[in-house]
């Protein structure tokens, strides 16, 4: 019970850091100070006292964007486990809807961006949909291979189920898995080198050429979803990447935020060296990802 | 009700009454001078024989046994039995339920009024198809299900001609009548081999053949080229996107979500006959289902006339319902109780809720064409302001139909998907796990296809003046919408009923193994996931309050679409449709292409000229075009036999059937 509380609280309130970890990481690259780590949280309680204009091309899909957003993104994070301790909400197949979840959210956001008329939104939107179905298979292929390393049909079971003893015996299989989730993380979290979240008016982009109608409160919870997937994504990513636990269930908590703030450098320290892919080989890349991805499910099931 | 029910009524007869009733309902129509009580006629009497029909249905699904009526015919090919089964009385829900809720939809859609020559003929052909789908499946004797096979067949080709002024439609009717009959001929070779088999027309008994007689191999492929050309699994999918794109819309649905459904029928049916099929039988429904899926919503997604795109997504969802009996069929081959089980359950719910959300989306079609005057979804936009209803309903369906939570379709998906996964522990069927990234990309891609289908039709602003003016379609159009829409949310948020009501079915399919421990384990899980379901509807409800909270407590303005800047923004400058699909065409260039003819431009103000796009199948243009036209060439001497007198044609048949009796003699 405690751990599902901690949970929920650090689901809650935890994403919005990452965020700012990531600012002040660039910032550090660039030599500059950055704005301060807690600077997410003054935006998105700023934005949640503004005003809010909508577009009147827009019916109430535009307005349900932002909701089923946040609404997925929450359930997603009771299913994932955070570190060693399992998930609140755990059954056979929940890595299934943990997917889906996703694919829901992303169909409302782009019905909003559609709802808006705008020819910049549609862009976003169609480039949004099919980058999103080229990285679908490279997470169902580190589910198999998870699942047939942990013989669980949980998120919780095989993740948890990671640990160094693991990484010993089937080192290529889960490098090769590292490999293509990082890929998946920054592509579906809209990071660089697929996307950059600080631009605003570039035809370069996808997500945030999206919500460029949203304002106010409705911008404030995008926002806030954003760094919840983020941080749900990235605790499936953490398992994988840091499978350290040390038994003990205080420490473990400590353990897993601290991986999540070093996975928030990484981020960082990915997108300041390097710059935006072209266009069009955002999806070579991500079919690249998907095939290392399959190499390991091979090496897990000969 | 059920006990009532029991008390008063056999359900086997009430069902029976129920198809033939739907049967006759269009006839009082055919005589009546006045356009109008032909069609109210028709329309009361199918749906109170769907209300006793449905009941019916479930009863004889829930009671375990077959009823056996015998038809005293006369004819010389045996006993003509009717039998109603679990598997059967499954089969007969979705014809009830879409028969009964397009015809209510057709008296908004197709008003006698308004279309005084079509209509009569219009409500009888309905009747009759949706009375000869419900015999089919009671059938047991192989010419009666013949006779009963062509009556559908026929009866949808008449239907789908019903606009024949049109140069299209007749060309999709004729399209359509060489695809089925190809499948009736493969049918006349599979019937005739199993009366060889058996000796009878009676149809073999559950279990009886044995699928490792030198037969056997030649039955079940004679029963995939016939069955599999009706329900348009690939590669026997070429007649459907044209066929259910021309049909009127409530037909479209009975069509796309009942008759392939009889396609497959066949194919569940012709399986129970044999024990011990061998592991390539099941390999091959696998591999043919998934590349069904996959190339069917590929082809959905370039599509630009939406109903083409709505039947191009049914290919993909036959395609998943064939990967789901092609995996419990290697899991009969190889023992595996758990395989079989998970595959059949998601291959027999994705029927019935492809049955869902498949006529609601046609039905929504149906309702956006009478506002838009067009099938080209570069023309519509921002229907969704004035038809906010069906806007809702087809946005439900839309969901449904991408497999996305919390509605009917993911259950079925993950279904097959905890069977791919299944395979895991065993180790015997191991590269079945590739299937499921597989169908994680038909899901992403058929997210593609819907969004840009919902968008380019709701959303936005209107591309063409005739889409400027949408007008709300009315209750008789709208309900049976409702209906759909409120089934699909029903079977999403509680998946434990439907499994209980798929599992009669199964038990019917595989008498023999210890299904009850299974069951129950996957009715926990079932359990769980519409936890998840209501959960995920409770968060959005806490999200779109805190948001109205938030709402209230600042001013709300309105202003135009942020054109960045851009003051002159015209309708015409929003992604259309093509656009957001053709990112991800392009990633699948050699299946499908975007066929561009653009103008060439001379001088430096050019004239006014145009520019057009058409998706065009690799497949179809390389391979099965010229194959056709080929096939027209070498053959072409026997046009000399056809020259249209029909009592030369009868002269043919009497010559065939007397060199027949002499040959047999």
């Amino acid at each position: 019970m405690t751990n599902s509380i901690i949970h929920i609280f650090l689901a809650i309130v935890m994403p919005p850091l990452l965020l700012g970890v990531i600012g002040k990481t660039k910032a550090a690259f660039a030599g500059r100070v950055g704005a301060p780590f807690v600077q997410p949280y003054y935006d998105i309680i700023r934005l949640l006292q503004k005003g809010t204009v909508f577009s009147t091309t827009t019916s109430w899909v535009f307005r349900a964007g932002p909701i089923v957003a946040l609404a997925t993104a929450a359930v997603a994070a009771l299913l994932i486990p955070f570190g060693a301790h399992p998930s609140p909400i755990s059954f056979d197949g929940d890595m299934i809807l943990y997917a889906y979840l996703f694919a829901l959210g992303r169909f409302f956001t782009m019905a909003a961006a559609l709802d808006t008329g705008s020819s910049f939104e549609g862009m976003g939107s169609a480039r949004e949909a099919t980058y999103s179905c080229l990285a679908e298979p490279t997470l169902f292929f580190a589910l198999i291979t998870l699942s047939r390393l942990s013989g669980s049909y949980s998120l919780s079971g095989m993740l948890v189920n990671i640990s160094i003893g693991v990484w010993m015996h089937t080192s290529a299989a889960l490098l090769l898995l590292v490999g293509g989730m990082f890929v998946v993380l920054l592509a579906e979290n809209c990071r660089i080198p697929f996307d950059d979240p600080n631009t605003h008016l570039e035809l370069t982009m996808i997500h945030e050429v999206m919500v460029l109608d949203h304002s106010g409160p409705a911008f404030a919870i995008i926002q806030y979803a954003a760094a919840l997937k983020l941080f749900v994504l990235g605790a499936f990513f953490v398992h994988l990447a840091l499978p350290y636990s040390t038994g003990n269930p205080l420490l473990d908590w400590g353990l897993f935020i601290i991986s999540m703030l070093e996975l928030a450098v990484v981020i960082g320290a990915v997108e300041s060296v390097m710059a935006r892919l072209r266009l069009i080989r955002i999806p070579q890349l991500l079919v690249a990802a998907t095939i290392l991805a399959a190499f390991s499910t091979l090496l897990v099931i000969r | 009700m059920h006990s009532f029910l029991q008390g008063a009524f056999d359900p086997a007869l009430v069902a029976l009454s129920a198809a033939l009733v739907i049967g006759c309902a269009g006839i009082p129509g055919l005589f009546l001078r006045k356009p109008g009580p032909g069609q109210i006629i028709s329309t009361t009497a199918i749906i109170l024989a769907a209300l006793a029909g449905v009941p019916a249905a479930l009863q004889l699904l829930f009671s375990h046994t077959a009823t056996t009526y015998t038809l005293e015919w006369g004819l010389p090919f045996g006993s003509c039995e009717l039998v109603i089964d679990p598997l059967s009385a499954f089969f007969l829900l979705p014809v009830f339920l879409v028969t009964a809720a397009g015809s209510l939809f057709a008296v908004g859609y197709w008003p006698a009024a308004g279309h005084r020559t079509t209509e009569p003929g219009l409500t009888f052909f309905y009747g009759l198809l949706a009375s000869s789908m419900a015999i089919l499946l009671m059938a047991r004797n192989g010419v009666f299900f013949v006779m009963v096979w062509e009556v559908m067949a026929l009866s949808a080709y008449f239907l789908l001609v019903t606009e024949h002024e049109r140069e299209d439609v007749r060309r999709a009717g004729i399209v359509y009548l060489i695809a089925t009959h190809t499948g009736t001929a493969a049918l006349f070779v599979y019937f005739s081999l199993l009366a060889a088999q058996t000796g009878s027309f009676v149809l073999p008994v559950a279990g009886s053949l044995s699928a490792l007689s030198p037969f056997a191999p030649v039955i079940a492929l004679a029963a995939f080229v016939g069955f599999g050309a009706k329900a348009g699994i690939m590669p026997l999918h070429t007649w459907l996107p044209s066929a259910h794109a021309n049909a009127p819309s409530h037909v479209s649905a009975v069509m796309s979500g009942v008759m392939l459904k009889m396609g497959l029928y066949g194919i569940f049916r012709t399986l129970t006959f044999f024990h011990d099929p061998p592991l390539l039988w099941g390999g091959v429904l696998t591999v043919c289902g998934i590349s069904s899926a996959l190339l069917g919503i590929i082809f959905a997604v370039a599509q630009r006339d939406l109903k083409r795109l709505l039947a191009c997504s049914s290919i993909e969802n036959i395609g998943i319902i064939t990967t789901g009996l092609g995996v419990a069929l290697l899991g009969v081959s190889s023992h595996n109780s758990v395989l079989m089980y998970l595959g059949m359950a998601g291959a027999l719910l994705h029927i019935l809720n492809h049955s869902f959300f498949k006529p609601l989306l046609f039905l929504g079609s149906g309702a956006i064409i009478h506002a838009a005057g067009t099938r080209e979804m570069n023309l519509m936009g921002g229907l969704g302001k004035g038809m906010p209803r069906v806007g809702f309903l087809f946005l439900v369906g839309s969901v449904a139909i991408c497999g996305i939570p919390p509605l009917n379709g993911f259950v079925s998906e993950f279904l097959l998907y905890l069977g791919f996964f299944s395979q895991l522990k065993t180790n015997s069927l191991i590269y079945l796990l590739f299937l499921a990234p597989l169908l994680a990309l038909v899901g992403g891609l058929a997210m593609v296809a819907f969004t840009k289908l919902y968008g380019s039709v709701f959303l936005g602003t209107p591309r063409s003046p005739a889409a400027a003016y949408p007008h709300e379609a009315g209750m008789t159009m709208l309900a049976p919408m409702a209906l759909f829409a409120l089934l699909c949310l029903l079977v999403g948020l509680a998946p434990q009923l439907a499994l209980r009501l798929v599992s009669p079915a199964i038990a019917a399919f595989f008498p023999q193994s210890a299904m009850a421990a299974v069951s129950a384990e996957y009715g926990a899980i079932m359990d769980k996931l519409s936890l998840a379901g209501v959960l995920l509807l409770t968060a959005a409800a806490l999200a779109a309050l805190l948001w109205r909270w938030r709402l209230g407590q600042a001013r709300v303005t309105a202003a135009p679409t942020w054109g960045c800047g851009y003051q002159r923004g015209t309708a015409r400058m929003q992604y259309g449709g093509t656009a957001f699909s053709e990112l991800a065409v392009s990633v699948f260039d050699g299946i499908m292409r975007q066929r561009v003819e653009r103008p060439t431009l001379t001088g430096l103000f050019p004239g006014k000229t145009r520019c057009s796009d058409t998706p065009t199948e690799t497949l179809l243009e390389r391979i099965i075009v010229p194959m056709f036209s080929l096939a027209g060439i070498i053959f072409g001497f026997l046009h000399r036999l056809q020259h249209g007198l029909m009592h030369i044609y009868m002269l043919y048949i009497f010559v065939t059937l007397f060199i027949l009796m002499l040959w047999a003699n």
